[in-house]
């Protein structure tokens, strides 16, 4: 009785895992199809709303001089600290990673001399 | 066995494994006709190519194949253990080194004597005003990225990660190479060309060569020694 | 680790508290004003940065002639620092470029060169993580053709670009000026030897772990 249904159990799941890769299968082609929907209609819309090509610069006319400074208005400050800021964090982020390994290859070292002198002593 | 004797040796065995199937050869061709011609759909515009867009995709097509060409010359030793033999032999390394060196060079120097032409074709650059300083500028380019190329190629042959680990390796390294073949180039291409500048450039690639070629000469001899 | 470690270390933590107070009174430049005070950072991390290639440059040559694990330990610890103080000089001269020349990134000879030296060592340590076991040597050879390279690169980015201070900002500083920037780069060079002792001392660590790793397995 005991194999009959141990039997039973063995072809039922083998059913389900013939559904469950059928069902994998299936849902793998959806998502294909999905994807190749979207990759044929996202250049479409793309292309229907293209305007017309920018018309070419030299027709706007000349770009007044002094609009075409560089970045004075831009304050002085920031930038140093910045500087300073990332020349400090920079080192110190060294160091730490330094400090980190060196940590652990000092544990390491702990623990497998204590292994090697337990093993010597056998 | 004489030195040069060794050298035309190894010369003479890439020459005829590689004229066996030619497989390097067409696919480096290839690569390099295709890589001009994706590179020119990104600087040609209307019709017409950007300022000395012609002399830089030339060299960027040159390297980019070159670092084929030198990927797939060492991996083919290393599928069949050849290296090791090569190695073992009775060849100085030096001999085997220049060996190397003088047989990827004659592939990629045939490579441009197709590519050259086309891109004279496809820019209208002008290939025939100063040929010789074109052809020295050529030549020592491809020199000198080659003699880096090949020792890093032959070091990488053992290695992990070595079909990218290449690139990584040759290209910021051979930096000089390209900035001065690519600016000697334009300096021959430009409208009213400037010879005295590629002068200038070709000294310099010239340098180059001498000075790495000997460092990868030396080079090679400490590294592949057990 | 040396006696002469932590003397370096208090040595170089007053001087790093004491160079801003330097730089704070160092007179203001004509035409660049205030931002023109980041050259006190930038120009000794170049000076450590080229410290660090030439380091590097030089143990590997010594490990490949004579494979003396303690040369390999000093290379790949000096290449760290190429990257650490290259990425220090690569992030301030942009801060400074965006206010003084109005642009980010200029491709000047000298930025320029600066970045592909410091693209050589990132391969080099790049190379070394992945390249798996025995990339030792190969790397050697990499940081060799690196030091090397540095007058070619200079060379031809100089024959493509110049837009860089030229070079004799630096030796006609007047005294004011000078002061705080050779405080600052001795201050920085001090900090490059410290921290080589530190990663060294770490290379040399874990060797001390792989040979006890190997006695566990007799």
């Amino acid at each position: 009785m005991q194999r009959k249904t141990q039997k039973a159990k063995g072809r039922r799941q083998k059913a389900e895992g013939r559904r469950q890769k059928v069902e994998g299968r299936r849902q793998k082609a959806a998502i294909l199809w999905v994807v190749l929907l979207i990759a044929m209609l996202v250049p479409s819309a793309a292309f229907a709303q293209q305007q017309q090509p920018p018309k070419p610069a030299a027709q706007d006319g000349f770009v007044p001089i002094d609009q075409l400074q560089p970045k004075e208005e831009l304050p002085a400050a920031p930038l140093v600290m910045a500087a300073y800021a990332v020349a400090w964090l920079v080192v110190f982020a060294y160091i730490w990673s330094l400090w980190k390994r060196l940590q652990k290859v000092e544990a390491e070292i702990a623990d497998v001399s204590r292994r090697v002198a337990s093993g010597a002593r056998r | 066995m004489s030195f040069l004797g060794s050298v035309w040796l190894v010369v003479r065995k890439d020459l005829v494994v590689e004229f066996r199937n030619r497989e390097i050869a067409y696919t480096t061709l290839f690569f390099a006709v295709s890589t001009l011609l994706v590179f020119s759909f990104g600087f040609v515009h209307e019709g017409r190519a950007v300022e000395d867009a012609a002399a830089g995709i030339l060299w960027v097509a040159i390297a980019f194949s070159g670092t084929l060409a030198l990927g797939r010359a060492f991996e083919r030793e290393r599928q069949n253990e050849t290296l090791r033999g090569l190695l073992m032999a009775p060849v100085q390394r030096t001999a085997l080194y220049l060996g190397k060196l003088a047989g990827i060079l004659l592939l990629l120097l045939a490579v441009e004597a197709v590519i050259v032409p086309m891109v004279g074709l496809m820019f209208q650059a002008p290939l025939f005003r100063y040929p010789v300083t074109l052809i020295a500028l050529l030549v020592t380019g491809t020199v000198g990225f080659v003699a880096v190329g090949t020792l890093f190629a032959a070091m990488l042959v053992r290695t992990r990660s070595r079909d990218v680990l290449l690139p990584v390796l040759l290209y910021p390294i051979t930096v000089p190479v390209i900035i001065a073949g690519v600016r000697g180039t334009a300096a021959l291409f430009q409208v009213d060309a400037d010879l005295p500048m590629a002068r200038a450039w070709l000294s310099m690639l010239v340098f180059f060569d001498v000075v790495f070629v000997t460092l990868a000469l030396w080079t090679f001899e400490a590294v592949m020694t057990e | 680790m040396s006696k002469s470690f932590p003397v370096l270390t208090l040595i170089l933590a007053g001087m790093f508290v004491y160079a801003p107070v330097l730089i704070v009174g160092a007179p203001y430049e004509s035409t660049m004003g205030l931002v023109q005070k980041i050259f006190y950072f930038h120009f000794p991390s170049w000076m450590a940065m080229f410290l660090a290639v030439f380091v590097a440059g030089a143990a590997s040559v010594a490990f490949l002639v004579r494979r003396n694990p303690r040369a390999d330990a000093l290379a790949v610890a000096a290449a760290e620092l190429v990257v650490v103080f290259g990425a220090i000089g690569l992030i301030t001269g942009p801060l400074w470029g965006i206010k003084a020349w109005g642009v980010w990134w200029s491709w000047d000879p000298r930025g320029t060169s600066a970045l592909v030296l410091w693209l050589i060592f990132i391969a080099y340590l790049l190379l070394r993580r992945f390249g798996g076991p025995g990339s030792e040597r190969l790397a050697a050879a990499v940081a060799l053709f690196g030091m090397f390279n540095v007058p070619f690169v200079y060379w031809s980015v100089n024959l493509w670009r110049t837009l860089h201070p030229k070079t004799t900002v630096v030796s006609s500083l007047p005294v004011s000026m000078g002061a705080p920037l050779w405080f600052s780069t001795a201050a920085f060079l001090g900090l490059a030897v410290a921290l080589l002792m530190l990663r060294t001392r770490l290379e040399h660590r874990r060797a001390e772990l792989d040979q006890l790793f190997l006695a566990l397995e007799d």
